[in-house]
């Protein structure tokens, strides 16, 4: 369904990704592991359209987005929750919800809206609070509503669980296995390394722009030279 | 050293905090748990200034200071830090983290002296005469925690400071805050990270819907009903009970 290859970004002189391959097939939840700063949310900015690769392309179902603005690639069905919320804080719950269906799933709208009220009902309690008044657990949903509300057929999560209390924690990750359950596929990127494992069929892991690892998440999970870098056992 | 006694506080008809009391002796490292929204960013903003309490009052050293101002209550010797990190992007790592020690040292000479010292404390040698934007996520938490330490307060007030570190950085930081509290320094903390509440905090209290529903030593909150129900979950219990057992 995605397939990401030869990529190469970065900002300015300095290089971040340096040659990147990535497949992701429908239906599947890919963990992106990696140290901070290694350009985990760039690759993810890649594939969203925000950042112009200077080498290779990104193809989905089929079609070359590279080089689409990040509306048509929404459009597509390809939604990004991004790092750190996001949020419109002077707009309401409401209206933030509403904004996800901007370019896609329109014609949904009302049902979606429903189904969100359902999987977060904090939200329901708050749709005419300001977004930017909610706590940051609640952000961190509303910016996950908000994703959904475009029926993306591959929804990126940058760091979702950020900021979550442990309830939370897993609660959002039974919230993900759900949506990707209902048929989207997931990429996720994520500071819970056991977790994200967890859930993942497979995962990359990225270093100094490169995968350095791949495969089958259970493998890597077992993999003690994962566990040394990332889990500092 | 800081004793807080019934703070409450109202937002509208919203009940943020209420009737909430908490004691952090000197040199102790104490834990503030609770799900999002129970209030405990809240009692923080109370805490050290930055809103007024309904009710209630907040002593520290001895001294009342409730409704006294962020700047003074910072000059007594107690400061917070931010969840969401907003250092000066323009400025370099040094200069930022000399915006908290020109508090106490007038002269750029010496808060650029004490910022280098703080900065290479905390592992950010190397990093110094970067510009802050070009810092990552753990890089600016920890540039966050530098800034707050360089106004020479004694006990801090960290809001999340683990967030959106991998396990690996947070065993780094877990080293630094228990090297900078044998330093002589007092820590109260707000963490999701259990790991770190787990490894570092002697004492934990738990608000939830603003109000404060457990207090004890984190191995016995992770088998506390009601701090299962309401914040950890059975899954995390589980495994935080495994993990003490080990321990």
């Amino acid at each position: 369904m995605l397939e990401v290859s030869g990529i190469r970004a970065g900002y300015g002189s300095m290089a971040v990704l340096q040659g990147i391959d990535m497949q992701i097939a429908a239906g599947e939840i890919i963990a992106l592991l990696g140290s901070n700063g290694v350009g985990k949310t760039t690759l993810n900015n890649v594939i969203s359209g925000f950042i112009r690769p200077t080498a290779g392309t990104v193809r989905f179902e089929g079609e070359v987005i590279t080089g689409l603005p990040p509306r048509d690639i929404v459009a597509m069905g390809i939604a990004q929750v991004p790092e750190g919320r996001r949020i419109f804080p002077n707009l309401s719950v409401r209206e933030n919800l509403r904004l996800g269906a901007f370019r896609r799933a329109s014609a949904n709208v009302r049902h979606n809206f429903e189904r969100m009220c359902t999987i977060f009902p904090r939200l329901r309690e708050r749709l005419d609070q300001l977004a930017g008044t909610l706590s940051g657990g609640e952000q961190q949903m509303l910016a996950i509503g908000r994703g959904l509300m475009s029926d993306p057929k591959l929804l990126i999560l940058d760091e979702p669980s950020l900021g979550l209390s442990p309830i939370m924690v897993e609660e959002m990750f039974a919230l993900i296995t759900q949506i990707n359950a209902d048929g989207v596929a997931v990429l996720l990127v994520e500071q819970n390394v056991m977790q994200s494992l967890g859930i993942a069929r497979r995962a990359y892991v990225l270093e100094q722009g490169r995968f350095v690892m791949q495969g089958d998440a259970a493998g890597l999970l077992a993999d003690p030279k994962l566990r040394q870098a990332y889990l500092g056992l | 050293m800081l004793e807080v006694r019934g703070l409450t506080k109202s937002f509208g008809g919203l009940k943020a905090v209420s009737d909430a009391s908490l004691d952090v002796a000197e040199g102790a490292i104490v834990g503030l748990l609770g799900p999002n929204g129970a209030g405990k960013t809240t009692c923080f903003t109370m805490i050290a200034g930055f809103t007024r309490a309904d009710a209630g009052s907040v002593r520290f050293l001895g001294q009342d200071i409730t409704g006294l101002e962020p700047h003074r209550i910072c000059a007594l010797g107690m400061i917070r830090t931010f969840q969401i990190v907003q250092p000066f992007a323009g400025l370099s790592v040094q200069e930022n983290i000399a915006v908290g020690a020109y508090l106490h040292h007038h002269d750029r000479r010496d808060a650029m002296r004490v910022a280098r010292d703080i900065g290479r404390r905390l592992g950010m040698g190397t990093m110094l005469d970067r510009p802050a934007s070009a810092l990552t996520i753990a890089g600016r938490k920890r540039l966050e925690l530098a800034r707050a330490l360089a106004t020479g307060a004694k006990l801090l007030l960290l809001d999340e400071v683990m967030a959106g570190l991998i396990p690996a950085e947070v065993s780094e930081i877990v080293g630094i805050i228990r090297q900078i509290r044998d330093d002589g320094h007092t820590f109260l903390l707000i963490e999701h990270v259990m790991q770190a509440v787990m490894s570092l905090a002697e004492t934990a209290y738990v608000l939830n819907h603003g109000r404060m529903i457990a207090h004890g030593r984190p191995r016995d909150l992770v088998k506390d009903q009601a701090v299962i129900e309401a914040y950890l979950g059975h899954g995390a219990a589980a495994r935080l009970q495994q993990e003490a057992g080990h321990a």
